[in-house]
């Protein structure tokens, strides 16, 4: 009788359920998967010796695209290890409008994951629905910096600017008439917090939609329950933060155990899960999503209320008003100051890290009290998660490898940087 | 024109004229099977709220033909260290298959190409013939995605065709033939005599069986787009996979198809006052037709062990319990219910 052998066979890097350029070497006992073996840094782009060469200012945007999905939360890390260095105070509105963006994001990343996973397992609609709803949140960011996902708006010692009064307005074009336009702008007719306060009222009732769709699916259960297990105690010796953890069992949460901004005056319940597998960690993050609609509308009742600046009056740190430059020397100089050399940062090190959708991503900062970092470590959720990948997906089949990449929420900017 | 050709060419006119009359099938097949992808497009773009295509011609609906054309001139590659014989043989064994199991399909009392008595039995025999062009294309491709789609097609047919047959098993007692014609003239008398209702179960076991033999969502492992990229074709392209695609959706309509002639009547109207035909089968076919997109529409993808396991551990006792059951009350003072 002929000797049976596993066999290798390679998975990506162009894939469509490898989120991008994730490239696995599989071990395959027929359909069964023996060992995995990821391949990382297809998508590396240098992002920490880049900003070794460039001012802190100039190094925000490229935060921006680390992980593509969660673009606020990146800077919010960067900029916040900054402001840790300098020890100054973010004006409460800005920490207030950080916080609703933060969470905007997270609803973002979250609809993002869910579509993708979903598609993983062959669930198409979820994706669209999905996708739709992040449409509306882009215009959320578009109305705030002006770009729809490379937003570059959290800066060190606030934000960019205050909140807009009116909402970018679709126009009519040759395909949509008056009517079909003034449908869709019905919503848009107020602010910026009128549109995302609508959008809170709207979204639960969108959550359900796409509940109804899979969590009580017996087909989504039999290809999540018990897929991917991972027990609170290898949980936290792999590394994994954010919904991995949680999903395992373990209330842990940067939001609460070590709370920035202005997280302590928030009211939000932190969901956990019990068996640590696929569906589990669905529902965590199906929760979050509700959890973080909750903290978007507090931060809408707060941000109504109470006007103020949005970014320090230290002008060593952040860019005097255009108006006060038109008429002010020292103004002009300093402004003239931020935009060619930058500021300089105190020689010393800091680390600071924001509960990112994916788990805790921070930014450590070594300084020599120059304009630019030293170094700047990127402290990537993914990494970690990606790691356990062989541990999670031992003796399930390939299809389930699939499931499993798709709850972890892996995005390849953060990982390979 | 039949008086026409035997008079004037009596020696070939028979050949002629089966020869039209398999062209007058195959070609509306043709058609209906491009405009499904149009109708799925279609359906499945308003589920998920969008619009579908649009831009060829009104309403999109030259897109199926705009995309043939693309197909077609598109080159066919042949990947070095396949078989190349059997890399060419597998899509034509996929569909000739298809193609050939409408030969028995009767549209309307006598609008049959070949009415044989053991029709039934010759779809069934169609139909699995289906199987060895996956198999032998994933084979063929000499590529380990491809193979694993071949794999689990070949393992999922196979199930599934014993739940299918058994399921048929329970439609030729009640109506005591093979010939489908005489299967449908068995449910004459109005909505209430179609086989559906004794046989509800197997009705509903048939239509899911259906749906795994035609290797469509929830059951589409042996292509799986996310985890087999596209399976026992993905070495495929050009007209060559365009085979495949329309084998699988003239395959989709023929199981369809046969669910209205066996279940549901086929061309018998469900009430008194509308008369009999062809159209009703057509619309019967559409309604079936439109639960598979729906289906594709809504389902996460089964695993193949579960796909399996669903087959052999649920359908077939199912099937099982209910032939016995069926052929009890055959004997038994309800046998009317049961024709």
């Amino acid at each position: 009788m002929a000797e049976i052998k596993n066999y290798t066979m390679n998975f990506g890097p162009q894939h469509p359920a490898a989120h991008g350029v994730l490239r696995l070497v599989l071990e395959m006992d027929g359909e069964v998967i023996q060992r995995v073996d990821p391949h990382i840094g297809l998508l590396h782009r240098a992002t920490e010796k880049l900003a070794e060469n460039r001012t802190y200012l100039q190094s925000v945007p490229y935060m921006d695209r680390l992980d593509y999905v969660s673009m606020m939360m990146n800077e919010h890390a960067f900029v916040m290890t900054i402001e840790k260095m300098l020890d100054i105070n973010v004006p409460i509105r800005a920490q207030y409008i950080r916080v609703m963006f933060d969470e905007i994001t997270r609803v973002l990343n979250h609809l993002l994951w869910l579509g993708a996973h979903a598609l993983d397992v062959g669930a198409m609609t979820v994706f669209l629905y999905a996708f739709r709803e992040r449409e509306d949140l882009f215009d959320c960011y578009e109305a705030v910096s002006g770009a729809r996902m490379h937003a570059a708006y959290y800066r060190p010692g606030g934000v960019y600017r205050d909140l807009p009064e009116t909402m970018p307005k679709f126009e009519t074009t040759h395909k949509k008439n008056i009517k079909q336009v003034n449908k869709l702008n019905n919503n848009r007719q107020g602010s910026l917090l009128d549109f995302i306060s609508d959008f809170t009222t709207r979204f639960p009732g969108y959550i359900d939609e796409y509940e109804t769709l899979l969590t009580d699916n017996r087909i989504w259960k039999q290809r999540t329950v018990g897929i991917g297990v991972v027990s609170p105690e290898r949980a936290i010796a792999l590394g994994m933060t954010g919904p991995m953890l949680r999903g395992s069992g373990i209330e842990w949460d940067l939001r609460r155990k070590q709370p920035y901004e202005v997280y302590e005056q928030m009211k939000f319940d932190i969901p956990i899960g019990k068996e640590g597998d696929c569906y589990d960690r669905y529902l965590v993050r199906i929760e979050e999503m509700r959890e973080s609609n909750k903290i978007i509308k507090q931060c809408i009742d707060w941000l109504r209320i109470n006007p103020g600046p949005v970014i320090s009056i230290n002008n060593k740190i952040a860019p005097p008003s255009r108006e006060e430059m038109k008429g002010d020397m020292e103004a002009m100089i300093h402004h003239f100051k931020l935009f060619t050399e930058g500021f300089h940062l105190p020689e010393g090190e800091a680390y600071a890290a924001v509960e990112h959708p994916k788990g805790e991503f921070g930014t450590y900062i070594i300084s020599d009290g120059a304009n630019k970092p030293y170094r700047l470590k990127i402290r990537a959720p993914g990494f970690p998660h990606l790691a356990a990948l062989n541990e999670m997906t031992q003796g399930h089949m390939l299809s389930d490898l699939v499931a499993i990449i798709g709850t972890q929420d892996i995005v390849f900017g953060e990982i390979d940087r | 024109m039949e008086d026409i050709l035997f008079n004037y060419f009596p020696s070939a006119a028979n050949i002629i004229w089966i020869i039209l009359k398999i062209i007058a099938i195959v070609i509306p097949l043709m058609i209906s099977v491009a405009y499904l992808t149009y109708f799925e497009r279609k359906v499945i773009g308003y589920m998920q709220g969008r619009i579908g295509p649009n831009r060829v011609g009104y309403f999109g609906l030259l897109q199926p033909i705009a995309d043939a054309l693309k197909l077609m001139f598109k080159e066919i590659i042949l990947p070095t260290k396949s078989n190349k014989f059997l890399f060419f043989l597998a899509p034509i064994l996929t569909i000739a298959p298809a193609f050939a199991a409408w030969a028995v399909i009767p549209f309307d009392i006598g609008l049959v190409l070949a009415d044989v008595n053991a029709g039934l039995l010759y779809i069934l025999a169609m139909t699995s013939i289906a199987v060895y062009g996956v198999i032998i294309a994933g084979w063929a491709s000499n590529s380990k995605y491809a193979f694993l789609g071949s794999l689990r097609s070949a393992a999922q047919i196979v199930s599934y065709e014993i739940a299918m047959g058994f399921s048929l098993v329970g439609v030729l007692m009640c109506a005591n033939s093979l010939n489908l014609s005489q299967i449908v003239l068995g449910q004459s008398g109005g909505l209430s005599q179609w086989y559906i209702w004794p046989l509800f179960p197997l009705f509903i076991i048939y239509f899911i069986s259906a749906v795994a033999e035609t290797n469509r969502a929830p059951f589409d492992v042996a292509e799986g787009e996310s985890e087999i990229v596209a399976g026992f074709h993905v070495e495929y392209s050009g007209m060559a996979f365009a085979v495949f695609f329309l084998a699988e959706y003239a395959n989709m309509i023929l199981v369809s198809m046969l669910a209205a002639l066996m279940f549901l009547g086929g061309w018998l109207s469900p009430v008194e006052f509308i008369p009999d035909g062809a159209p009703w089968l057509f619309v019967k076919v559409g309604f079936l037709l439109f639960f598979f997109l729906w289906f594709r529409a809504t389902f996460p993808r089964y695993r193949y062990d579960q796909i399996m396991r669903l087959g052999w551990k649920v359908f077939i006792p199912i099937t099982l319990f209910w032939i016995v059951f069926i052929g009890i009350m055959m004997q038994t003072p309800y046998q009317g219910m049961f024709h």
